[in-house]
């Protein structure tokens, strides 16, 4: 696999440290905040468009796993379960190290589970559910597709929305800081700002490694050719459900690990993240990044998350993303950097980006 | 003498109400170019995609080496050495011609998902041998200076030529041609005809449906003729010539 391939990821840690270097000489550190967040948004761009842009099949539901994700990891880290604390299996987590004892803001002592704990329950749930809806709906083609996935991320915000334990309206809050190695936490507050700025981008390019390389792979020549054409890929001896649904589950689980991070990062999580808007938003960003361009979904994951955190678009936020969308599938389906005039760029700069 | 490679028994397919495949039984020996001809609705490319797993049929079996393999999906029978090209040219358009032909080389590696994203030196070897591989290929049909050409961008003539070349690339025992001539003219169809029994030569047993009866007559060790999904001759390319139920069905009655 040529290095070249490496080099944007390269190019992007340097451009991270400078941005860092620029803004706290501008003592504008606090924009980072939204940088942190906007970057946890990547990472379901980034798996969605390895499923719309390689593998070709469209998903208007995909906020529905960044939020299955966060409120798993929210829950299992909030829930009290000091009044079972004396039951046999509560005890038992106890003694393995599954729990944690911690208290929240108001002072009051919470015995849960462990972020990690919550992690590995989220990604294990997230690709659970992916796995069942998937292999209902991969068959689907086009906008049946669509709309099976569109129907899923309506389930999943009714429910979000509907369920006492999951907060309802309000959604999960308290939830304690997800402290990964050491002194390493994901955690919102000032203090943590500028490591947690690094740690939301190292996340990000090493999703964009494993993307990369997944892409240049055998598995990601495959999954061109299922989009290509897809019969001709089949009568080739891939098994082009199962390559789908893999996929599927990936940019599922990619999605929930933003919707993890995203939620210690903040402190809680909503709703809001699970609504057919956000999804629309997903879409439209690899859309106007480039159905199978990552950097290209990287980059304007990054820019239009931080736009659309700072305020930029004020109420007219999901008129945006839906314009956007609609812009994009009328004027330049294969997203803005296929443009000619910069495809001969950049095909100078990289004489075959796949292969 | 030699051994059958692929036989059909009684295979049935219909379509609502049209009988496409009726009662088709035929054999194909190992190391024979055996042609399948017939008027246009006879059910021919119904046939390869029969053998070839698109579709299943209604009743019957499709024998190969010996062990059944009807009703397997696709990829199944090109994972056991049956390999096919389309009556349209189903080349991926814009991936390049090298690309194309090393989707060829599928279903002889194997890097997963996981070794995939993780980049797994072990894959580093395989991904090398299948590029010089579909190289070698390239090079011995002619198409070396194409090779990083978008596949949609090449002539007609050549993508076709490309399609047969990602089909070699699979090392198949059993090559369908589903009407390879189609749309060549006559030095391009001579150059197939070449090619065909170049590939027969290195061990490849070739089916061919065709309209083009100077390729069919020319190379063909047998002919299988059908019509109206019905088998209805089947015999030595110079026999069927003679064959007045098969002339009847080409020209007509005043004919026969």
């Amino acid at each position: 696999m040529r290095l070249r391939i490496y080099y944007p990821v390269l190019a992007t840690a340097a451009l991270i440290v400078a941005l860092h270097l620029v803004l706290a000489s501008a003592d504008a550190t606090y924009y980072m905040t939204q940088v942190t967040m906007s970057a946890y948004y990547a990472l379901v761009v980034i798996g969605l468009c390895l499923l719309m842009g390689y593998a070709g099949q469209a998903s208007l539901g995909h906020a529905g796993f960044f939020a299955i994700g966060g409120y798993t990891s929210a829950v299992l880290t909030t829930f009290n379960l000091t009044p079972y604390s004396k039951t046999p299996l509560i005890a038992q987590c106890q003694s393995l190290g599954l729990t944690m004892q911690w208290k929240d803001l108001y002072g009051a002592e919470i015995l849960s589970f462990t972020p990690w704990v919550a992690f590995g329950a989220a990604l294990l749930l997230t690709g659970l559910i992916a796995l069942v809806i998937g292999a209902s709906v991969i068959r689907l083609k086009g906008h049946y597709l669509a709309m099976a996935t569109l129907g899923f991320g309506l389930i999943v915000y009714r429910i979000a929305l509907g369920t006492p334990v999951l907060g309802r309206a309000d959604g999960v809050s308290n939830v304690p800081p997800f402290h990964l190695l050491g002194s390493l936490q994901v955690n919102g507050r000032a203090p943590f700002r500028v490591q947690n700025y690094y740690i939301a981008w190292i996340v990000v390019l090493i999703a964009m490694v494993l993307a990369l390389n997944l892409v240049h792979s055998r598995v990601g020549r495959a999954l061109r050719s299922i989009h290509e054409n897809e019969e001709a890929a089949h009568s080739l001896g891939v098994n082009t459900y199962r390559y789908k649904l893999a996929v599927f589950i990936l940019s599922a689980i990619f999605a929930a690990i933003g919707g993890v991070l995203l939620t210690h990062y903040n402190g809680s999580i909503g709703p809001s993240e699970a609504t057919v808007m956000k999804s629309v938003r997903y879409v439209a960003i690899v859309a106007v990044g480039g159905m199978a361009n990552l950097w290209g979904a990287m980059v304007m994951g990054i820019l239009l998350n931080f736009l659309s955190l700072r305020g930029v678009f004020g109420s007219y936020d999901d008129t945006v993303f839906g314009g956007i969308l609609i812009v994009m599938m009328l004027f330049a389906p294969q997203g803005l950097l296929r443009v000619p005039r910069l495809r001969a760029l950049t095909a100078r700069l990289s004489r075959r980006s796949h292969a | 003498m030699n051994s059958v490679l692929l036989s059909t028994r009684n295979l049935h397919r219909s379509f609502g109400g049209v009988h496409a495949v009726k009662d088709v039984s035929f054999l194909v020996p190992a190391g024979a170019i055996k042609a399948v001809i017939g008027p246009n609705g006879a059910g021919k490319t119904t046939l390869f995609n029969l053998i070839a797993g698109t579709l299943t049929p209604h009743q019957g079996q499709v024998i190969f080496r010996d062990k059944p393999i009807t009703g397997r999906k696709p990829h199944t029978v090109a994972a056991l050495g049956i390999a096919r090209t389309f009556q349209t040219t189903k080349l991926f358009p814009h991936m390049t011609v090298l690309e194309n032909v090393m989707m060829g080389r599928h279903t002889r590696t194997r890097s997963g998902f996981l070794a995939g994203m993780l980049n797994a030196p072990w894959t580093w070897r395989e991904h090398r041998q299948t590029e010089t591989k579909a190289r070698a290929i390239l090079d011995e049909l002619g198409l070396a200076a194409h090779t990083n050409e978008t596949a949609c961008n090449l002539p007609f003539g050549r993508q076709r030529l490309v399609e047969f070349a990602r089909a070699l690339a699979t090392e198949p025992s059993l090559l369908l041609l589903d009407e390879p001539a189609a749309g060549l003219n006559i030095y391009e169809t001579q150059e197939l005809s070449q090619l065909i029994l170049k590939i027969r030569d290195t061990g490849v047993t070739c089916l061919v449906v065709e309209h083009d009866m100077s390729l069919v007559m020319n190379i063909s060790d047998e002919v299988v003729v059908l019509d109206q999904g019905q088998k209805i001759a089947e015999g030595p390319p110079a026999a069927i010539q003679r064959n007045p139920e098969v002339i009847r069905v080409y020209l007509g009655n005043d004919h026969a």
